[in-house]
């Protein structure tokens, strides 16, 4: 579980996060969506740790971010994963050494274990004809799975994905959801995932934040959304000509 | 004001390579892969180059030494003294800008867009020491690749003199002539000075740059821009000191 308290962030002077309270839960699938811009690659990042907050405390499982030491940090950071946006795949590698790589860099078991158990991560995202093609060989869908393979294979407790699914087209990108979804289960991983995809929202939002412009404008599952009386989330969700025909 | 900012930034970028180090075994594994694209890979381009300089370099001494007066010796002693004190180190790392410079601020600027350097970060890793500490080490082995440039440079020259119809013993006379080991000396003292600026201002641009894809050729332009200016400044200040 991961909550925020009151956070505050700012490039320079302009403001990107304003005042954000909000919880993420263990085993469930955590989204934060809103528009282009509204905020949610920045908030993700300082979950992170890749940015600093201005003001507010984030609490890794009771662990408060505030007056952290750098070997503390160190610690909670390698209880994360993350899937990047693009990927992020290290293109000289090979899908198998792309997910062997935080073994490989992070830890002192031997080469067969590490080998044994990039492999049942390989095989769990259904990749296994495909370890030897570099990135540049797979499609986007095939990258998105090696990039969540290498997120989960030191056993992170808290799971970060950007946008996992732009850029898929929409049968592929609802595999990749359910994908994630299963392994937050599986794994009982704290995950939350960037989106813009009403898509995402409807088929695994079990706990929904809707940002815009830096503000925390709404919280709640996929259900309540679709009923939800909020001007803002209404626009934002019935921003599809299709839905807003469909909506009864 | 923006100079001394980055400045300050390449000097705390090199501090950073060299703390919180990765594992041992990985940074063999990387130092490795760098000897082979940094040096190994460099070799041909930089044979090629010195062996044909170092023939122009005897022409044009032979064409300004025709005075009957003048020994023959004394153009294996100027293409001697050019080659090793100027053509080879500091022409060769000028070119080397452009090569090993734009393939390191092309390949490092590739990871940064692709937030490859954010996955790294993100699982904990000193990406500093990853990428770049590797590379200034494999660039220990330059004055190799500067010492190739030398050896053929000599013998460009030696070739083209052979075919000018210059005697070969006057020559290779002219380059045993009045030897000073000091020479060397300053020659190697300067090639590792710019072999440390070859791996870290490239690293720097590439690790420190903004933008997309189309930005990543733009550092590696500014890159050259850098490495080439901080080179001849930094020859000029080295060849003061040592040699004034
Ligand atoms: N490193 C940065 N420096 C300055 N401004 C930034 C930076 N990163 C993001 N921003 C700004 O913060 C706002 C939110 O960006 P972002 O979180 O990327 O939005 P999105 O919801 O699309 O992921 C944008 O206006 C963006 O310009
Ligand atoms: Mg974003």
């Amino acid at each position: 579980m991961i909550e925020v308290k009151n956070i505050y962030k700012s490039f320079d002077k302009t403001e990107v996060l304003n005042k954000i309270e909000t919880v993420f839960y263990r085993g469930k699938t955590n989204l934060i969506i809103g528009q282009s811009g509204s905020g949610k690659t920045v908030l993700l990042k300082c979950l992170l740790g890749l940015y600093e907050v201005n003001s507010g405390e984030i609490l890794y499982d009771g662990i408060s971010s505030k007056n952290m030491g750098i070997n503390e940090k160190l610690e909670i950071s390698r209880q994360m994963g993350m899937v990047f946006q693009g990927s992020a795949l290290f293109d000289s590698m090979n899908v198998l050494e792309n997910i062997r790589f935080p073994l490989d860099m992070l830890t002192e078991i031997d080469e067969n274990e590490k080998n044994e158990r990039a492999l049942k991560f390989i095989e769990r995202v259904n990749l296994k004809d495909a370890i030897e093609k570099l990135p540049s060989e797979l499609s986007g869908g095939m990258q998105k799975r090696v990039a969540i393979a290498r997120a989960i294979v030191m056993n992170p407790k808290y799971l970060f994905c950007d946008e996992p699914n732009s850029g898929l087209d929409p049968k592929t990108a609802i595999v990749i959801d359910k994908l994630i979804q299963e392994i937050t289960k599986e794994y009982n991983i704290t995950t939350i995932i960037n989106s813009h995809d009403m898509n995402s929202v409807i088929e695994i939002g079990e706990n929904i934040v809707f940002l815009k412009e830096g503000l925390k404008i709404w919280q709640g599952t996929n259900k309540e959304i679709l009923k939800s009386k909020n001007k803002e989330v209404d626009d934002f969700v019935y921003s599809s000509e299709l839905l807003k025909k469909l909506r009864v | 004001m923006g100079i001394l900012h980055d400045i300050g930034k390449y000097f705390l970028m090199i501090k950073l390579s060299f703390s919180k180090s990765c594992k041992k075994e990985v940074l063999y594994k990387q130092i490795f892969k760098e000897i082979n694209d940094l040096i190994l890979d460099s070799i041909q381009i930089v044979s090629i180059l010195s062996f044909f300089i170092g023939g122009v370099v005897s022409i044009q001494m032979a064409l300004n030494l025709e005075n009957p007066l003048l020994s023959k010796t004394l153009i294996g002693y100027a293409t001697r003294q050019s080659v090793i004190l100027e053509f080879a180190p500091t022409f060769i790392s000028i070119i080397m800008a452009g090569k090993v410079g734009s393939y390191i601020t092309s390949s490092i600027g590739t990871m940064r867009v692709t937030e490859q350097i954010d996955a790294l970060e993100v699982m904990g890793i000193n990406s500093l020491n990853y990428l770049v500490f590797p590379k200034v080490i494999a660039m220990l082995l330059y004055p190799f690749i500067i010492t190739i440039a030398m050896f053929l440079g000599i013998i460009g020259g030696l070739l083209a003199m052979t075919l000018t119809g210059v005697p070969s013993e006057s020559y290779i006379q002219g380059i045993q002539m009045d030897f000073e080991s000091y020479h060397i000396t300053y020659s190697y003292i300067k090639t590792l000075v710019f072999a440390f600026v070859l791996a870290t201002v490239p690293s720097y641009h590439g690790y420190y740059m903004k933008g997309g894809a189309l930005d990543v050729g733009k550092a590696s332009t500014r890159s050259f821009y850098w490495t080439s200016i901080i080179i001849i400044i930094l020859n000029y200040i080295v060849t003061q000191l040592l040699l004034a």
